[in-house]
């Protein structure tokens, strides 16, 4: 899609004429996918690239950003009230480095609260819609990343994945989404949700794009403290197939409540692979069960902290006259986030209180490691090179289907955030579909090994049609 | 203010203000002339998405204190998140450290209550970041709104937490003065600065619980609180109300201790660990800030009586300031160190002292010119005295003025032996009344005759060779 794009511009086409297209089609979108176009900005940067083009790996191309990611003078505000207005005075990290690479920011995409959700039903603008049917969630927290994507809205885009918020999407919306290893990609400039957990990553329309993307976004940045220095190679080991490769597939992805349709998919896939000349076997991550408890202990209790910050005091929403500082933070806070996010605060505050921090925060780490040594011994020597599973146990439900009943909303989430609390990489990938709805197929790697998973996520995209298919909703 | 019943611990917030840049990002720490709110970034500011860095010459300086205060360096340090809210905490939580702090069991020696060394034992020693600073339209109870500050906020502090080992207020101020001359000893601070060191203490008296008395920035201020806390729970206890555990404020101006929170209000801080940053393995880099350690206060004062052979007072009230220290150690170089040692430490001290200024505004080299003319018999021990205090009071270009210079200026060369000689012989006959007493058996009349000699001589004789001359011219008539 980008090396298309590219070839395009440099064949005489207009960035700017393109980029207006995709702000014509945003404008007519029924999705919801956007919240906010820096249309000033992105068409100024256009014409300077017509009038001089640069170089560089993204050179020209459009691309969407996640409300989460702090983009210097576009404003950034996670989807909630409290930030609404808020405009950093800083770009990101990958900000710098999409720029670096020629990239154009077009606009900040509609999100979670705070990335607190898997439908991107709980952000404060509304809910974005899946362009595969309307009255259905586009997954999230990134749900209006995957839908710009998916919809043609953007030829790529940056998504933040704490517990799946870039691989539910993806694979609701039919596209391509990569969390990479946890410190691959720098932080700074990613508005915290769950600091350990969480990663920047793409997605795109195909498996190319995503690895273009990992060579543009990741590698170490001082101001991060947990980033690393990044091998690289995406792009250039991409096209080496699956041959000779083992894939393991944990027998705790399959069985109840994963539907069918989906687990049907997912063993085709798995088959697809075997025909490419894989192996596979399968293998047990025995503390699966204990990851969604762990998982959103660690969540909330870190959440609770980090948005303690927003208090309208320096930036954010204002109401009317203040009074004192406790009764005027208190009253921007109150109105200021939505129910989720109180949700989550509360719990998370209650979790690292006096007396009970032993009990559910210090057990939720022990539980993370059991997790992460689940998965390094399924991926050891002598082990599997990659797991299979689902990314998702269902396809996209509808529009406030499951909105009042978090329970069941957090329990979409058991198969991907058990790779957040490993840290290790994972794509998700399109994978057939169940009622025209899309399925992803979620494939995990070794710890910095980004490459074999876009690798094998390549081979199967090359051996298969379903990232070819575009929603008729749109067209 | 003694007493076996009293027992006081301190907490000491001290500012590493001798860094260029703050713990967790690069903003210049040199803010002190400056306006609000000028010396932040996005980091400090705690602006979303932004992350801490620590500073590394930080975690040194830290270290060095560590080290200076005899504490055990543990292996293994990492930060964690204090949260509460406060419109100073921009991020709403403190970097601070809690479990695995950077040192642990050190201590220091203080002049006790009774003159005798003492040994505080030190609890810990753990870095954490400055908050911002508000300032108030008024008075903090009456202001209509308050100021933030950011400049400060994010400065390195080390917190210094003593074992509950002091008796006295004396005894906390001595502590307190101790401290302060370590760490200008150390390089990593500037008592001088605004904020620098701000003082927490816990008292009680045996049996009682304890108030915790908060954020006092002067020595002298934490020994009034503490003083008028004494008096407050003793006086307490004779009306048979127990002391309850409670945080209390001190009002500087009126010099009282107000209750702001009790136990039952304290704040639960939700510590855990800071996801930003990662442990770092310290005891690896003891060696290194180990052997860059420079010479403390106990050794510098040991070595000075052995090398330059001078009484223990002197010794000790030389080093008890860095500045003092290598000016003397200078002067001695240049000049007899036994008299150098004198005259700075009852003299010049005592001087710059008297007003409030710092010895960097006087030179090594002025001082080994008054030292060598006293020596060679040029100026008197008076005259010396009044080349200093003019040399001190001197507002305008300090090379205008020069000891040679003063010496010459006010007429405060010595009188020599022939004028002397002359002026005791006058003097003697124009005190008949004097010399008849002093015949008489009344010793004290040669202060009399003494004094006319002086006064003949402008006081440039010196009063001791001017009354043995007197008493030898009596006793030859
Ligand atoms: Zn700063």
């Amino acid at each position: 899609m980008i090396r298309e794009l590219q070839e395009g511009l440099f064949a005489g086409g207009s960035a700017e004429e393109m980029i207006n297209s995709l702000f014509e089609k945003i404008r007519r979108s029924r999705l919801n996918a956007y919240n906010h176009i820096a249309e000033d900005q992105a068409l100024e940067r256009a014409r300077e690239f017509d009038r001089a083009p640069w170089e560089g790996r993204l050179a020209g191309v459009p691309i969407a950003i996640k409300s989460s990611i702090s983009t210097k003078g576009i404003e950034t505000n996670c989807s909630s009230r409290i930030l609404s207005g808020y405009i950093p005075p800083y770009d990101a990290h990958v900000i710098e480095r999409l720029k670096e690479e020629g990239a154009i920011i077009i606009g900040k995409t509609n999100m979670d609260e705070f990335a607190m959700g898997t439908s991107t039903e709980t952000s404060y603008f509304g809910p974005t819609k899946n362009p595969w049917d309307l009255d259905r969630v586009p997954g999230g927290s990134s749900g209006g990343s995957a839908a710009a994507v998916a919809a043609g809205e953007a030829p790529a885009s940056l998504g933040s994945d704490t517990g799946g918020s870039i691989r539910c999407p993806a694979s609701f919306c039919g596209i391509v989404g990569l969390k990479p290893t946890y410190g691959l990609v720098s932080r700074y400039g990613l508005v915290s949700y769950a600091n350990s957990l969480e990663q920047i990553g793409p997605l795109t329309a195909n498996v190319e794009d995503a690895a273009l993307m990992m060579e543009a976004i990741s590698g170490h940045d001082p101001r991060d403290s947990t980033s690393v220095k990044s091998e690289g190679g995406y792009l250039s080991g991409l096209y080496g197939g699956v041959e000779g490769l083992t894939f393991g597939v944990p027998e705790e992805y399959f069985g109840e409540g994963v539907d069918p349709l989906v687990e049907e998919a997912v063993w085709d896939a798995i088959s697809k692979l075997e025909e490419l000349g894989a192996s596979w076997k399968m293998v047990s991550l025995p503390h699966t069960k204990y990851a969604l408890a762990a998982y959103y202990i660690i969540a909330m209790s870190v959440a609770s902290s980090n948005l303690a910050r927003f208090d309208g005091l320096r930036y954010g929403l204002r109401l009317g006259a203040d009074q004192d500082w406790h009764t005027t933070f208190s009253e921007i806070r109150a109105a200021g986030f939505g129910p989720e996010v109180k949700r989550r605060v509360l719990l998370g505050t209650y979790a690292l209180s006096a007396g009970y921090y032993g009990r559910y925060y210090l057990k939720a780490l022990k539980v993370r490691t059991l997790i992460k040594q689940d998965f390094e011994r399924a991926l050891s020597a002598g082990g599997a090179d990659l797991l299979v599973t689902p990314t998702m146990p269902v396809p996209a439900f509808k529009i406030g289907e499951r909105i009042e009943d978090p329970l069941s909303l957090y329990m979409a989430d058991v198969f991907t955030v058990p790779i957040n609390l490993a840290g290790v990489p994972a794509i998700s990938v399109p994978c057939g579909f169940a009622d025209g709805l899309p399925i992803g197929l979620q494939i995990i790697g070794r710890h910095f090994d980004e490459a074999a998973v876009l690798r094998a996520a390549e081979a199967y995209e090359d051996a298969t049609p379903y990232h070819e298919a575009v929603p008729k909703e749109v067209i | 203010m003694a007493g076996g019943d009293v027992i006081i611990g301190l907490e000491v917030h001290v500012q590493l203000n001798r860094l260029h840049s703050k713990l967790f990002c690069g903003c210049s720490t040199d803010y002190h002339a400056s306006d609000p709110n000028t010396h932040t970034c996005p980091v400090c500011l705690g602006l979303p998405g932004t992350l801490p860095v620590v500073n590394r010459r930080a975690v040194e300086y830290a270290i060095r204190v560590a080290l200076a205060l005899n504490c055990q360096i543990q292996g293994e340090t990492l930060f964690y998140r204090k949260n509460y809210y406060y419109p100073d905490l921009p991020k709403a939580f403190q970097i601070t450290q809690y479990d695995f702090p950077l040192g642990l069991g050190g201590s220091i020696l203080i002049k006790g209550e009774d003159g005798e060394e003492k040994k505080i034992r030190i609890t810990r020693v753990h870095m954490e970041e400055d908050p911002g600073r508000l300032v108030h339209a008024g008075t903090i109870d009456r202001a209509k709104y308050s100021m933030v500050d950011y400049n400060r906020c994010g400065m390195s502090l080390l917190e210094v937490v003593t074992e509950p080992d002091l008796r006295s207020p004396k005894e906390a101020r001595s502590f307190l003065d101790k401290l302060r001359n370590i760490l200008e000893y150390l390089d990593v601070f500037d008592g001088g600065l605004e904020g620098a060191m701000r003082i927490d203490s816990n008292i009680s008296l045996v049996g009682g619980e304890r108030a915790e008395v908060k954020n006092i920035s002067s020595h002298k201020g934490v020994e009034k609180a503490l003083a008028y806390e004494i008096t407050r729970q003793r006086s307490a206890r004779r009306r048979g109300v127990a002391q309850v555990q409670e945080t209390r404020h001190y009002d500087e101006l009126r010099a009282i201790t107000v209750s702001i929170r009790t136990k039952e209000e304290a704040h639960d801080y939700r510590y855990f660990p800071e996801p930003d940053l990662v442990p770092m393995r310290i005891a690896d880099w003891v060696p290194k800030v180990e052997a860059e350690l420079p010479e403390l206060p106990d050794a510098k004062r040991e070595r000075f009586v052995a090398e330059y052979g001078i009484a223990d007072d002197h010794a000790r009230s030389l080093t008890s300031e860095i500045r003092v220290a290598n000016f003397y150690e200078v002067v001695a170089k240049r000049a007899p160190p036994r008299l150098a040692a004198a005259w700075i430490a009852d003299v010049l001290k005592g001087e710059l002292n008297y007003r409030d200024i710092t010895i960097d505004k006087f030179s090594p080299d002025h001082m080994v010119e008054i030292l060598s003319m006293l020596e060679g018999g040029k100026i008197t021990e008076k005259g010396a005295v009044e080349v200093i205090r003019t040399i001190l009071d001197h507002s305008g270009d300090p090379s205008e003025v020069t000891p040679a210079r003063v010496v010459e200026a006010k007429g405060l060369v010595r009188a020599g032996d022939d004028a002397v000689k002359a002026a005791v012989r006058a003097a003697v006959e124009e005190s008949a009344q004097a010399v008849a007493d002093y015949r008489a058996g009344n010793e004290k009349a040669i202060n009399f005759i003494v004094g006319v000699v002086m006064k003949k001589t402008r006081g440039r004789a010196d009063p001791g060779e001017a009354n043995r001359l007197v008493k030898e011219t009596l006793d030859e008539i």
